[in-house]
């Protein structure tokens, strides 16, 4: 995985709530059995309206996403970060995401930048009025600065586990692969009765 | 010893290594076509290997055809029925696929199995894992990654979730269901007043549910933001359980009992969030909008945007009413519908196809309706046929089809025209969630039965 120390760049409002993950990438899209190849689906319903703002020349090559609340929610379908990370996304910005939704953007190499309502209300209404205006995101500090909102080294909340991943760049895989000992050590001495093999 | 809810005995049970992220042992990894195939080959590319082959269980169903024939005409769909069936022979890894009696849809085969028990963890590739916490189990949905992790280490890394206490007090109404139970929950709570959450429902309502309305419950607790749902396990899991397949017998089973037994919130455990739905005030609900939280009773009419204070909301309800093409102030009854889907993890167990069959017997779909009625797994079909439910549903003019999730989801080619209106016993009303275009409504069996009679929205009573 690419490591991913900072995010800068310019952001795409999408001031709704409840951003569900069929809107990011419809179902029909997973019938895939590789990691890319889904940028084409992203929001593939909404961008039919020419005026949805993915489609507005002013946002192409925008690297950050400002949402609204429950970011995310329904499918676990990592294909959703997948798409939005293939399009040239590196972060999404909202005071809300799903949880399944949350656990899978680093996986994809995407920052979960959860803020409080009105730094993204903030930021939302910066980069709605200027396409131009550029959000600094501090992965390792965990902060979000968007000079053109007022809003400077504003905290996010992320959990140390995934910050390091994203920033070391290792995945959660290679860091379990250390406590294999651990692992074999709790099967021994698991209770008979969780086993459900036998 | 400080009072601990039921979710905290069962992580702590499960706990490898604690940590920012503890390390999390999965007892049991369900697979599908969909959400795998990247996984395995992550593996493959890496060199890795599955470590316990025995703790996951495959299952194809979001892609399979539900008219019978075995392969999907997409050709895309069929490919990746190929390489999950690769897979789990090239790692030694149970599969249940279209042709074999054990298929289903994963959240309905894992519970008729006997695999499903109190006190595991469950994860899957499926958000509507949280299903398999009806029988006490810590059960989520995962990403792709996720899955090579766990097919890798048979461990996650996952944060320690918050605890909601949903408390249904007193008694469902007659003709009220568990599915109306989650709509009703979801109206009052919102879509996200579970995230960070594993929801343990309670009270006596939930106590009084059968094993098929607690997986209906547990399955919409995702729709409420939570990670899962669970109902600590009782004499009805226990009696759902034995005899199962693969539950434990002879004194394997009276361990499993006695430890079973034990899974309960302390008396004095502390929830970080609570909520208190009395049961006698539910009754039998439809959505109107594009997400499960907008719903109203059948009874009710379409609420009016301008009523919500709220501008986030307002915006999202007046984008959700031109999608549905729906206006202020019309009454649900009103409300003609184009296809009635009784499917999907949600409600397509025995009990609901039973619901369904009953409101349907000597009654006929309304013309120009579309009925299909989707088992959730093979098992539940046989038993429906030989409880001769099939014949109900085809007499009254349904199609009676093979399992799968089918148009809940709409990836298989059983989908809702664009503009279509569908009465859907699933969980999702999101836009374009039954085909591009699609609209709609989610219901309970008996709601959508008696639906296609009367070719708009009514109740079992109204017929």
């Amino acid at each position: 995985m690419e490591p991913l120390v900072h995010v800068t760049g310019r952001g795409v409002p999408l001031d709704r709530p409840n951003v569900d993950t069929d809107q990011i990438i419809p179902a029909a899209w997973l019938k895939k059995t590789t990691r890319t190849g889904y940028a084409d689906g992203l929001f593939e319903q909404w961008r039919q309206d020419p005026d949805f703002v993915l489609n507005r020349p002013e946002r192409a090559g925008a690297t950050v996403l400002v949402s609204g609340p429950n970011f995310g929610c329904g499918s676990s379908r990592e294909h959703a970060p997948w798409a939005l990370h293939e399009w040239g996304f590196r972060a999404v910005i909202a005071p809300g995401f799903a949880d399944i939704f949350r656990n899978n953007m680093p996986n994809a190499g995407l920052v979960p930048v959860l803020c409080e309502p009105a730094v993204v209300a903030a930021v939302m209404a910066a980069v709605t009025a200027d396409a131009a205006a550029e959000i600094r995101i501090d992965v390792a500090g965990l902060t979000v600065t968007c000079e053109a909102a007022g809003v400077r080294a504003a905290p996010f909340r992320l959990d140390d586990e995934a910050r390091d991943r994203l920033v070391s760049g290792l995945t959660q895989l290679e860091m379990t692969l250390r406590s294999a000992d651990r692992i074999a050590a709790y099967e021994a001495v698991r209770a008979p009765w969780l086993d459900v093999t036998a | 010893m400080t009072p601990k809810t039921l979710v905290d005995k069962i992580w702590d049970l499960h706990v490898v290594e604690p940590g920012a992220s503890d390390l999390l042992y999965i007892d049991l990894h369900l697979l599908h076509e969909v959400s795998s195939p990247q996984a395995f080959a992550g593996l493959r590319e890496a060199g890795r290997t599955v470590r316990r082959p025995s703790h996951s269980v495959a299952t194809t169903d979001h892609d399979v055809p539900t008219d019978g024939r075995e392969l999907p005409a997409d050709a895309s769909a069929a490919q990746q029925l190929r390489v999950l069936a690769d897979n789990c022979r090239d790692n030694d890894i149970e599969l249940h696929q279209v042709g074999s009696p054990g298929q289903g849809i994963v959240h309905v085969i894992g519970p008729q199995m006997g695999l499903t028990r109190p006190g595991t963890t469950i994860v899957c590739g499926d958000s509507h894992t949280a299903t398999h916490g009806a029988f006490g189990a810590i059960a989520f949905g995962i990403g792709t990654s996720e899955i090579e992790h766990v097919l890798a280490t048979q461990t996650l890394r996952a944060r320690r979730p918050l605890s909601m206490a949903v408390t249904v007090t007193g008694e469902l109404g007659p003709g009220v269901t568990a599915k109306d139970l989650a709509l009703g929950i979801l109206a009052a709570g919102g879509t996200d007043a579970g995230t960070g959450t594993v929801i343990e429902f309670r009270g006596p309502a939930v106590r009084a549910l059968s094993m098929e309305g607690r997986m209906t419950l547990c399955n919409m607790a995702v729709e409420m933001g939570a990670r899962s749902g669970l109902v600590a396990p009782d004499e009805t899991t226990f009696a759902y359980l034995e005899g199962r397949p693969r539950a434990p017998r002879g004194d394997l089973w009276d361990e499993a009992v006695a430890a079973w037994r034990t899974l309960r919130s302390d008396a004095d455990a502390v929830f970080d969030r609570e909520l208190v739905v009395d049961a006698g005030a539910v009754v039998q609900r439809v959505t109107w909008g594009t997400n499960p939280g907008q719903s109203v009773p059948v009874d009710g009419v379409v609420p009016d945007p301008a009523g919500i204070a709220h501008p986030g909301e307002r915006a999202a309800a007046e984008r959700a009413l031109a999608y549905m093409d729906l206006r202020p102030g019309t009454a649900m009854r009103d409300i003609g519908v184009d296809v009635v889907f009784i499917g999907s993890c949600t409600n397509s167990r025995i009990e609901d196809l039973r619901a369904a069959a009953e409101v349907l017997r000597g009654r006929r779909v309304a013309d120009g309706v579309r009925g299909l009625v989707v088992p959730g797994s093979m098992l539940v079909r046989q038993l429906a046929e030989q409880e001769g439910l099939d014949r109900v549903f085809t007499a009254a003019g349904f199609e009676w089809r093979m399992p799968g999730c089918s148009m809940c989801v709409g990836i298989n080619g059983d989908t809702v025209g664009p503009g279509q209106r569908c009465a859907s016993t699933s969980n999702r009303n999101f836009e374009g969630r039954q085909g591009p275009g699609a609209r709609t409504h989610l219901v309970s069996p008996a709601t959508a039965a008696a639906t296609a009679v009367a070719g708009r929205f009514v109740t079992p009573a109204d017929l």
